[in-house]
């Protein structure tokens, strides 16, 4: 589904991602891990294709397209969601209006047919009950007023409306606490398929209890140091990201 | 409909002298043409004819107002005062180019420019029930204004109509609200006047409809409308007054709209500039509000090639509040410049005023909001905010709100911010599948869906709101 073959970006002069490397199938959930700083939230920014980051190299396919040259829109319309880390407020647009919006742009884009107000209501509510929100949430700005959990939630209930093939999560954990982590948790699982593959980016292994990843990956500097299973969060839980090293030459040659 | 005729000629050669000059933009022949309009104007009563002599002296020592004029310092007038532009009505009743002669009268079937109802559906809100009072080009147009039904202790009719049956109250306020010492616009609708509506709410009169004046501008002439609303002790009633344009034309319109709230009085007033791009627009409107009187202005402007709306109050009782609200849109090459004065001589008094703007193209908007508090105003709470949105690089605004504090025990605060597309949530929407156009549409929608959510009159709103939608989207 996805190929990220040495991608190398960044932010103005500053490279950011040095040269990442991952593989993603359908159906398999990869946990990107990492301390700060090591790109996490740059990787899963770069997917989406925010503007303010800069593609200095490598490549990125996914199903077969080239990714990078797609606008975020297109990618969103070609099924790529991401979890904010940090959602953004938008006062004065409902999140009724939002939604209904985005749903539909991604509707026509595959040539569907678009909803009106009151068939979006019915689709959405068993998707509010998932992640435990009430139906007034609809009517409020986007975000506005809201605290730091019902804004992931809010991430994972338009997660569960748009239906997006590849999921990522950026630190949607962050800041929850473990009642709102666990709603997120089972709402992201909920929405796992066969057809459908999530990277999930966190600073603590703690998510990984309730998303059970196929995959963890250790970025530092840049770069992916260590891949392995989901036992792999639990070491790092254990003994920090400290004894990580980064074990390239570039690196090394850096702190000299 | 026969196309109107400028009078060229003469006049257009005139202005090359006088813009030579260099400290006015006074052009001489403009200002003979309304001179030589004012001449033909049909005689009125004394009292008029007196106060509007006063209105053309002052204009004329005044003159049309530079950037050197504190007042005026973003806005050029130059392009209307290098206009010759004639009366709608003089000419009319002359006959000029039209050769109607005398059959056009009130019992012609449609009104003098052949506008009929149907035209004007457009501009009323999809409400029919309203009190409506058409104006073309400044004149009352019986024949397609409705407001049968109005309470006991309402009074209105055109204000030509109220100055012929001799209205004592129209003798008594006219001219004494909106001054015009200082404001030659002002002083230059003075020497015209005409027509207009006019409101008299007795004591305790409550109108149960929004009473909503309608200036229709057709044709490339100048109309000066007055307006004038007494609003007597603890009346009510909502106004709308809107300018809209048929055609593409390039008339100029200079309104002035004079308020008196007696104690207690309530009046919502909506002010809709939607004139015709190439139009040339001036409206003022001015009150003066007793104790406990409570003034809801709110104004839109987009309409114009060249527009100032100036909505002035004076908070004169205790606890006279007033809150100025207003959203300018623009784009192209338009010029909308906003002013706003709160005088407040009372204390006890809050006034609140929320601006915003979204500035597209070449567009320039200005905002200027001037807050006085006199040395008796205490405990005045003063609230002012200018807020603006430029969608393009080539936009430009200028925004000055003015406190000028004379009391020692007020609370007032004002700020104003200029700021482009919040590129992390277009960034968020477009993460959402929504492209850049439509985000754009929605984020501007949201910039000013705050200021529009204060329009209690639920139909204008919906209005203003799909034109908002309407006017960004790609």
């Amino acid at each position: 589904m996805l190929v990220i073959n040495d991608l190398h970006a960044g932010i103005g002069d500053r490279e950011i991602l040095r040269g990442i490397t991952l593989r993603v199938n359908a159906g398999e959930v990869h946990a990107v891990m990492g301390p700060n700083g090591s790109g996490k939230s740059t990787l899963a920014q770069v997917l989406a294709g925010n503007p303010s980051y800069e593609v200095t190299g490598g490549s990125v396919t996914y199903n077969g397209q080239d990714l990078l040259e797609l606008d975020p829109e297109v990618r969103a319309q070609n099924g790529i969601f991401l979890a904010f880390q940090y959602p953004v407020e938008i006062p004065g647009v409902s999140n009724a209006y939002f939604l209904r919006s985005a749903y539909n742009e991604i509707r026509k884009a595959n040539g569907q047919e678009e909803v009106d107000p009151l068939e979006f209501l019915d689709l959405v509510e068993d998707r509010l009950k998932l992640v435990d929100m009430d139906q007034s949430m609809l009517s409020r700005s986007v975000n506005q007023g809201f605290s730091g959990g019902e804004k992931k939630r809010n991430e994972i209930f338009q997660m569960a409306v748009l239906q997006p093939r590849l999921a990522i999560l950026d630190e949607t954990d962050s800041g929850l606490d473990i009642d709102a982590l666990r709603i997120v948790a089972q709402g992201v699982n909920k929405l796992r398929s066969p057809d459908n593959a999530t990277i999930v980016v966190t600073h603590y292994q703690r998510l990984l209890n309730y998303i059970v990843p196929d995959f963890v990956h250790v970025l530092a500097n840049g770069r992916i140091v260590k891949s392995g299973g989901k036992e792999l969060a639990l070491e790092l839980e254990e003994k920090g990201y400290d004894w990580i090293q980064d074990p390239t030459p570039a690196a090394a040659g850096a702190v000299a | 409909m026969t196309d109107t005729a400028i009078r060229k000629p003469a006049r257009n050669s005139a202005k090359d002298g006088s813009k030579a000059e260099g400290v006015t933009t006074r052009a001489l022949g403009s200002v003979e043409t309304y001179r030589e309009d004012f001449e033909r104007l049909p005689a009125g009563p004394d009292w008029l004819q007196s106060l509007r002599k006063q209105g053309l002296a002052c204009f004329e020592s005044l003159g049309f107002p530079t950037t050197k004029n504190e007042d005026w310092h973003f806005t050029s007038v130059a392009p209307i005062a290098e206009r010759s532009f004639i009366l709608s009505t003089v000419s009319d009743s002359n006959g000029d180019k039209e050769r109607r002669g005398a059959s056009r009268r009130k019992s012609d079937v449609t009104n003098p420019a052949g506008i009929t109802a149907a035209l004007l559906e457009g501009f009323k809100f999809g409400e029919r029930d309203w009190h409506t009072l058409v104006f073309v080009n400044g004149a009352f147009a019986d024949d397609l204004s409705s407001f049968a039904g109005m309470k006991h202790g309402v009074r209105v009719s055109s204000l030509a109509q109220a100055i012929q049956s001799g209205t004592e109250l129209v003798e008594r306020n006219l001219g004494k609200i909106a001054t015009f010492d200082q404001h030659a616009f002002t002083a230059l609708n003075t020497a015209f006047i005409t027509d207009g509506a006019f409101v008299e709410l007795q004591a305790n009169a409550v109108v149960d409809k929004p009473i909503h004046l309608l200036f229709v501008s057709d044709g490339d002439r100048v109309s000066h409308p007055r307006n004038l609303i007494v609003a007597g002790r603890h009346s009510q009633a909502v106004f709308v007054e809107s300018y809209v344009s048929l055609r593409d034309g390039e008339y100029f319109t200079n309104a002035v709209t004079e308020m008196v709230l007696a104690h207690g009085a309530h009046i919502d007033h909506y002010k809709i500039q939607r004139e015709s791009e190439k139009a040339f627009h001036v409206g003022t409107v001015q009150a003066r509000e007793a104790r406990d009187s409570r003034l809801h202005s709110f104004s839109f402007a987009t309409g114009g090639s060249l527009a100032r709306t100036n909505i002035y109050t004076s908070l004169d009782g205790d606890a006279a509040t007033c809150t100025l609200n207003g959203l300018y849109l623009t784009d192209g090459t338009q010029h909308i410049d906003n002013q706003t004065s709160i005088e407040h001589i009372a204390p006890n008094c809050p006034s609140h005023e929320v601006y915003k703007g979204v500035l597209d193209g070449r567009s320039h908007g200005v905002f200027n909001g001037k807050v006085y508090v006199h040395p008796e105003a205490q405990k005045t709470d003063g609230k002012q905010s200018n807020n603006n949105l430029l969608l393009s690089p080539g936009a430009r605004v200028d925004t000055k709100p003015q406190l000028e504090i004379f009391a020692d025990d007020v609370k007032c605060t004002h700020g104003a911010t200029v700021g482009r597309l919040d590129e992390v949530a277009m960034f968020y929407l477009n993460s959402r599948g929504i492209g850049r156009d439509t985000a754009r549409t929605l984020l501007t929608y949201a910039f000013a869906a705050d200021v529009l959510e204060t329009i209690e009159l639920e139909p204008l709103k919906k209005e203003l709101e799909r034109l908002v939608l309407a006017r960004f989207s790609a």
